[in-house]
């Protein structure tokens, strides 16, 4: 019994070194990258990162963005993979239809939806021959903010939303489907249905879902970058600014130990909020 | 055995004339020490193309720009030093007279003015001395492109070659009343070179300085210029990276930036546009040569060579050669052969316009700031930010980005340059 629980041990270290190695030095290091300025301990760089001219605006782009763009995700990925589970002919067809977007890079997909956005892009010619608009209109400007917003939405509900799907497809193969057929037995409606059989049970998986989804939109940039550029700074392209263009890896390292925090905030949040209740099955 | 000795042999008798070969090449060839032309395309056209006519055998080596001094340095003090020429930057070259490493080239001045290397540069050359410590190379630069359907809307008596400021704005607002559309632009996107828009062009032109005249009142009116010119801006620029797409795209009309980054343009359809000089604000037509010198070894190994291989750089054959090869422009006289693509011919003759008007005023770039370019750059852009695209006060906004400049200078400890005066010490905003 002891030999074994040693030998697990002995099977996970490999990937705990490497993750070790790779992942945490350079997670200590940029820590202290932070804390240091021309060799002093401190928080000169978050002072610096603070009055950086388009800090606010970082931080609110980021939030605003996270904030709208989880929660439109995860309920149309809940619609999405509820339909999927009724269907009975085609499901690995739109499953792998819906997938498609996994496979695009970042970059590509924002380059692809700026092509669609521009001035003279697909939406404008489209709006053009129905009349809407006279000439190419810019919908990505400063000018524009709103427009802007709308456009980077879009971008990443349509790159990112299947993350979420393929994470609750998985959960809802789990549900057995027994319990649904019990509660329909007893008279519950489709909704009541959904809101008390299959959400609860399918807790786990969104709280995953949910988790790997909010770092990542915490950590958006080349989506971001590709459609809104400097019009639109996020905390990771800020970060990108001051490391490539002003060649200060203190302040850039004081936006990364940021946005770690900002993201261990969100999966507790999570973990806490969605943890399972007494008497539930987790 | 025998086999051995046959392959022993045979090595030997083809190591002996290339050993010889070698160190006779060494002996006779001149060393040429050079931060540019370093990617090695451009490295092999200068040695095959470029170099090929010159009598004598030229080691050309590419070196980067923080290895220059260092490797200089260590060159001067071997006992016998193989470097006799050094091709960099104005701005790379400057730390090597402190160090003793330059020789003054007076003596080859006056075949420069002959043959046509603008008074200005030849006085940058000088470095602070009282002599001239390079001969100008070759040059690249930023200048004015514009589509010929802007044309038309030129105001009344303005000359695309000799364009102020004002008449820019002007010509600018006129597009916009005819046709309700924006067209000017500006290469302001994150990768865009805008920053040496207000470090070469627009600053120095209004207020004679960059970093001393920062929140001066000249710079105040500059920025009041600046932003009401913006209404006729197109929103897109703080997007834009190189000016050649929108140009193209004809989502722009007129439009400032690098000429290599307006090439594409004026190649793809060069009768569709125009290339002409940037404009003139009250203090002159201020433009930011990228200067190319050639400085001669203190050491060097073989002077007189460097001095003929100077010359022949400087033939305005070789200074074409080097146009079509490399994309660096002249800086002597040439007449440009109708041969040469329209594309380049339309840049090489509006570089010739900015640098021979009569009111051109040259700013260096940013000398002695090191790693702290792109922060000095991004003062620029945050000062432009806060002005035309936030709408805050001028005064105010300058007080506040001034700070962070005077900051960035005492960190790189950088004296003022060009076209600031000279100072003792770090520059001061003032």
């Amino acid at each position: 019994m002891r030999r074994d629980r040693l030998l697990a041990y002995a099977l996970i270290a490999p990937s705990i070194l490497f993750l070790a190695v790779i992942f945490l030095i350079p997670l200590g290091q940029t820590i202290a990258l932070a804390f240091t300025r021309h060799g002093t301990f401190g928080l000169a760089n978050f002072a610096r990162m603070a009055g950086d001219l388009n800090f606010r605006n970082a931080v609110a782009n980021t939030l605003g963005l996270v904030i709208v763009v989880v929660p439109l995700q995860l309920a149309l990925a809940l619609g999405m993979s509820m339909m999927l589970r009724h269907l009975k002919r085609g499901r690995e067809l739109i499953l792998w239809i819906w997938s498609i977007p996994l496979g695009v890079s970042d970059l590509a997909a924002g380059l692809v939806w700026l092509g669609i956005l521009t001035e003279k892009g697909y939406l404008n010619t489209i709006l053009y021959h129905l009349g809407v608009i006279h000439g190419p209109v810019s919908w990505l400007t400063y000018e524009t903010p709103l427009a802007l917003f709308i456009g980077i939405l879009v971008a990443e509900i349509w790159r990112a939303t299947a993350i979420i799907f393929v994470v609750l497809v998985a959960g809802t193969q789990l549900i057995p489907a027994e319990f649904e057929e019990a509660a329909s037995v007893f008279g519950a409606t489709a909704w009541q249905r959904f809101r008390r059989v299959t959400v609860p049970l399918l807790r786990p998986s969104i709280q995953t879902a949910l988790i790997l989804r909010t770092v990542l939109a915490f950590e958006a940039f080349a989506v971001v970058l590709a459609i809104g550029g400097q019009n639109f700074p996020v905390l990771l392209s800020q970060a990108y600014l001051w490391q490539d263009t002003n060649q200060d890896y203190g302040v850039a390292a004081a936006y990364a130990v940021l946005i770690m925090l900002i993201t261990l905030a969100a999966t507790l949040f999570y973990l806490v909020a969605l943890r399972p209740r007494a008497g539930e099955v987790a | 055995m025998k086999e051995r000795f046959a392959i022993v042999g045979s090595a030997l008798l083809l190591a002996l004339p290339l050993a010889f070969g070698a160190a006779r090449a060494k002996a006779q060839s001149i060393g040429f020490l050079s931060t540019q032309l370093r990617p090695v395309v451009e490295t092999t056209r200068m040695r095959t193309a470029i170099l090929k006519d010159f009598p004598q055998k030229v080691a050309f080596i590419p070196t980067f720009p923080e290895q220059l001094l260092i490797q200089a340095t260590a060159d001067s003090k071997r006992a016998k030093p193989t470097l006799s020429l050094f091709g960099a930057l104005h701005g790379e070259l400057e730390p090597l007279v402190p160090a003793g490493l330059l020789a003054p080239v007076d003596a080859l001045a006056p075949m420069a003015k002959a043959r046509g290397v603008p008074a200005g540069l030849m006085a940058l050359a000088r470095l602070g001395t009282m002599h001239e410590m390079y001969i100008p190379w070759m040059q690249a630069t930023y200048i004015m492109a514009a589509n010929r359907k802007a044309l038309p809307y030129l105001p009344k008596g303005a000359d695309l070659d000799h364009l102020s400021y004002q008449q820019l704005a002007q010509w600018a607002a006129n597009i916009t009343k005819a046709t309700g559309r924006r067209m000017l632009g500006f290469p302001a996107g994150p990768k865009g070179l805008m920053p040496r828009f207000f470090e070469g062009y627009l600053y120095p032109s209004y207020t004679g300085g960059v970093v001393t005249t920062f929140k001066s009142p000249a710079a105040e009116k500059m920025w009041a210029f600046f932003k009401g010119m913006w209404k006729y801006v197109n929103p897109n620029s703080t997007n834009y990276n190189f000016m050649q797409e929108p140009l193209l795209s004809g989502d722009v009309w007129i439009a400032f930036d690098h000429e290599s980054r307006l090439l594409d343009a004026l190649r793809q359809k060069p009768t569709d546009f125009v290339a002409f000089p940037a404009p003139a604000g009250p203090e002159g037509r201020f433009y930011m040569p990228v200067i190319v010198g050639l400085g001669i070894a203190s050491h060097a190994a073989d002077a007189a060579g460097a001095a003929a291989l100077v010359k022949y750089l400087l033939e305005p054959k070789t200074q074409l050669l080097t146009l079509e090869e490399t994309g660096f422009f002249p800086v002597v006289r040439v007449a440009m052969p109708s041969n040469l693509e329209t594309g380049v011919r339309l840049e090489a003759a509006a570089i010739q316009a900015m640098q021979s008007a009569p009111d051109a005023k040259q700013a260096l770039l940013p000398v002695g700031l090191g790693k702290h370019d792109g922060e000095f750059g991004q003062i620029y852009m945050n000062t432009f930010q806060r002005i035309v695209l936030r709408g805050q006060t001028i005064g105010s906004a300058l007080a506040i980005e001034a700070k962070d400049l005077q900051r960035i200078m005492d960190a790189a400890g950088a004296p003022c340059w060009s076209p600031d005066q000279p100072s003792q010490g770090v520059c001061q905003v003032r």
